[in-house]
């Protein structure tokens, strides 16, 4: 097993010369990690990882469960300050901050790192309040009309608005599963972040809301760069550019999704991606 | 931003087959230059057909590859699954009658080089016939039409005859004179080409029909859906 050092690995990829649009090794890299070690007390959850994201790709993270996936992205917004008995090595830098330096802003990093998580969490308050919320407490609401177009320019983004604009004061838990994690979404991106990290985003949504989340990601690409953790392999191949495959707390191999899925160079991957483990 | 879910897997089978029919139509054109080449005596064209393969080769490379990229990455299925493996063996299809093109290219080459032995007929009879099959196909492909996918192979038949024709022709010239031997016999190898052509416009008929209603109609078999 190799594992990816410091470098970023060549993102050559199948696309045919005559493939239009950009190639995932176009993107300057946003979130850059160094070396990376990660314990939860004494145990290492993460070993030694490296790897860039690259802004405005999506960039999934597979494997099985317990293989460090969400621990890892979780690391990237400081998630894992929460959890007591946690320790990290190594370096983040998100567009070139240090994430874990001194000095640094853990509110201000989590703007311009949203979140969101595998089961919707609304606020048990309105639609149009759960959006809003953010903006309020960052201090961003500005005027009445100002607050009311930032909050319908969420709902747009997050493809949610034309089910609900007649509706923005009923309580946001009679919305859907579907809609309520959509409503999430929004309310991660009323403040403007430049990266959105998404934790199992659809797993707990039936097939034709996972074909709007999903669709959602793919088009919120062309405004963030997204993270996506899934267990779902075939989700990972429908909406990111960039794959990293984890296994027991290492990188085993990271590189454009069309080449994980058809060529990839680490027999441990091609056993997970064909289904003969995990 | 839309709010209208358009997968964007379907943007992507668009693309898949618009390049498919690129590849079609630069095929058809190939095979066109090459007959009016040879009968129009054109050495300057000819020598083109035989130097032009490489964008249709390319092409046959990239839809290759998409195709590759959509099945391993949205797992397609039903009528989207039959429209790439059709695809699939459409490109084939489509790669050798290019093939076919600069074959009936070099036959022309060394045709020229004699004094004609008969004004051509029958041959640009082919070649028409054969280029509207391979249209009509690809146009059946496009509109998912059965009805006009059956009609080119119905047309294959004519294109069978031609070229037993044009062989019983020839073969009187070569029996008259044996010096019209070696050129009649590139003739025969063109018609043999065109002729071969049809059968590859054929076989894209065929998957029109699989991939419209998943009846397998390849070897004269069934009516009934492919189980």
């Amino acid at each position: 097993m190799t594992q990816s050092t410091t470098s970023l690995p060549p993102l050559s990829t199948l696309s045919a010369p005559l493939q239009e649009g950009a190639r995932p090794s176009d993107a300057p890299v946003q979130i850059e990690v160094e070396r990376l070690n990660f314990y939860y007390g004494p145990k290492r959850a993460l070993e030694d990882i490296s790897l860039g994201m690259r802004r405005n790709l999506v960039t999934a993270f597979i494997g099985p469960s317990g293989c460090g996936k969400s621990t890892f992205l979780r690391t990237l917004n400081r998630m894992n300050d929460i959890i007591p008995g946690t320790r990290v090595e190594g370096r983040v830098r998100v567009a070139g901050q240090d994430v874990y330096g001194p000095g640094t802003d853990v509110v201000a990093l989590r703007r311009r790192v949203g979140m969101v998580f595998q089961k919707s969490n609304p606020f048990p308050k309105s639609i149009f309040e759960n959006v809003a919320y953010g903006l309020r407490i960052n201090g961003l609401a500005g005027t009445r009309a100002g607050l009311a177009g930032r909050v319908e320019e969420s709902l747009k983004s997050a493809a949610l608005w034309d089910e609900v604009k007649d509706r923005l004061h009923d309580p946001a838990l009679a919305l859907s599963g579907g809609q309520q994690q959509r409503l999430c979404i929004a309310r991660a991106l009323a403040i403007r972040p430049e990266i959105l990290l998404m934790d199992e985003p659809a797993s707990a949504l039936d097939p034709i809301a996972t074909q709007r989340i999903e669709e959602l990601i793919y088009q919120l690409k062309s405004t963030y760069t997204i993270v996506i953790v899934t267990h779902n392999m075939q989700q990972a191949a429908r909406v990111s550019d960039v794959t990293a495959f984890f296994w027991l707390g290492r990188l085993v191999e990271f590189g454009p999704t069309d080449r994980i899925f058809t060529a990839p160079t680490e027999k441990l991957t091609e056993d997970y991606v064909t289904g003969r483990f995990g | 931003m839309t709010e209208r879910v358009v997968p964007h897997f379907q943007e992507e089978l668009e693309q898949f087959k618009a390049r498919l029919l690129e590849m079609g139509g630069l095929a058809e054109e190939r095979v066109a230059a090459a007959v009016h080449a040879l009968v129009e005596r054109d050495a300057e064209l000819v020598e083109r057909v035989l130097d032009g393969d490489g964008p249709l080769n390319l092409l046959h490379i990239d839809i290759d590859r998409r195709a590759f990229k959509l099945l391993a990455l949205h797992q397609p299925m039903a009528v989207d699954l039959r429209a790439i493996v059709s695809a699939l063996k459409i490109n084939s299809d489509l790669e050798r009658v290019g093939d076919l093109a600069v074959n009936i290219a070099e036959a022309a080459r060394r045709y020229l080089r004699h004094p004609p032995v008969k004004e051509l007929i029958d041959i640009p009879r082919m070649g028409d016939l054969a280029q509207s099959m391979l249209r009509d196909a690809l146009d059946a492909f496009v509109r998912r039409d059965t009805a006009l996918a059956q009609s080119v192979l119905n047309r294959d038949d004519t294109l069978d005859a031609l070229k037993t024709q044009v062989f019983r022709e020839l073969l009187t010239f070569m029996l008259q004179d044996q010096r019209t031997i070696e050129p009649s016999l590139d003739l025969i190898l063109v018609s043999r080409h065109l002729e071969r052509i049809g059968d590859h416009a054929t076989n894209v008929a065929e998957e029109v029909i699989f991939m419209v209603s998943a009846r397998d109609v390849r070897h004269h078999q069934g009516e009934e859906p492919a189980t």
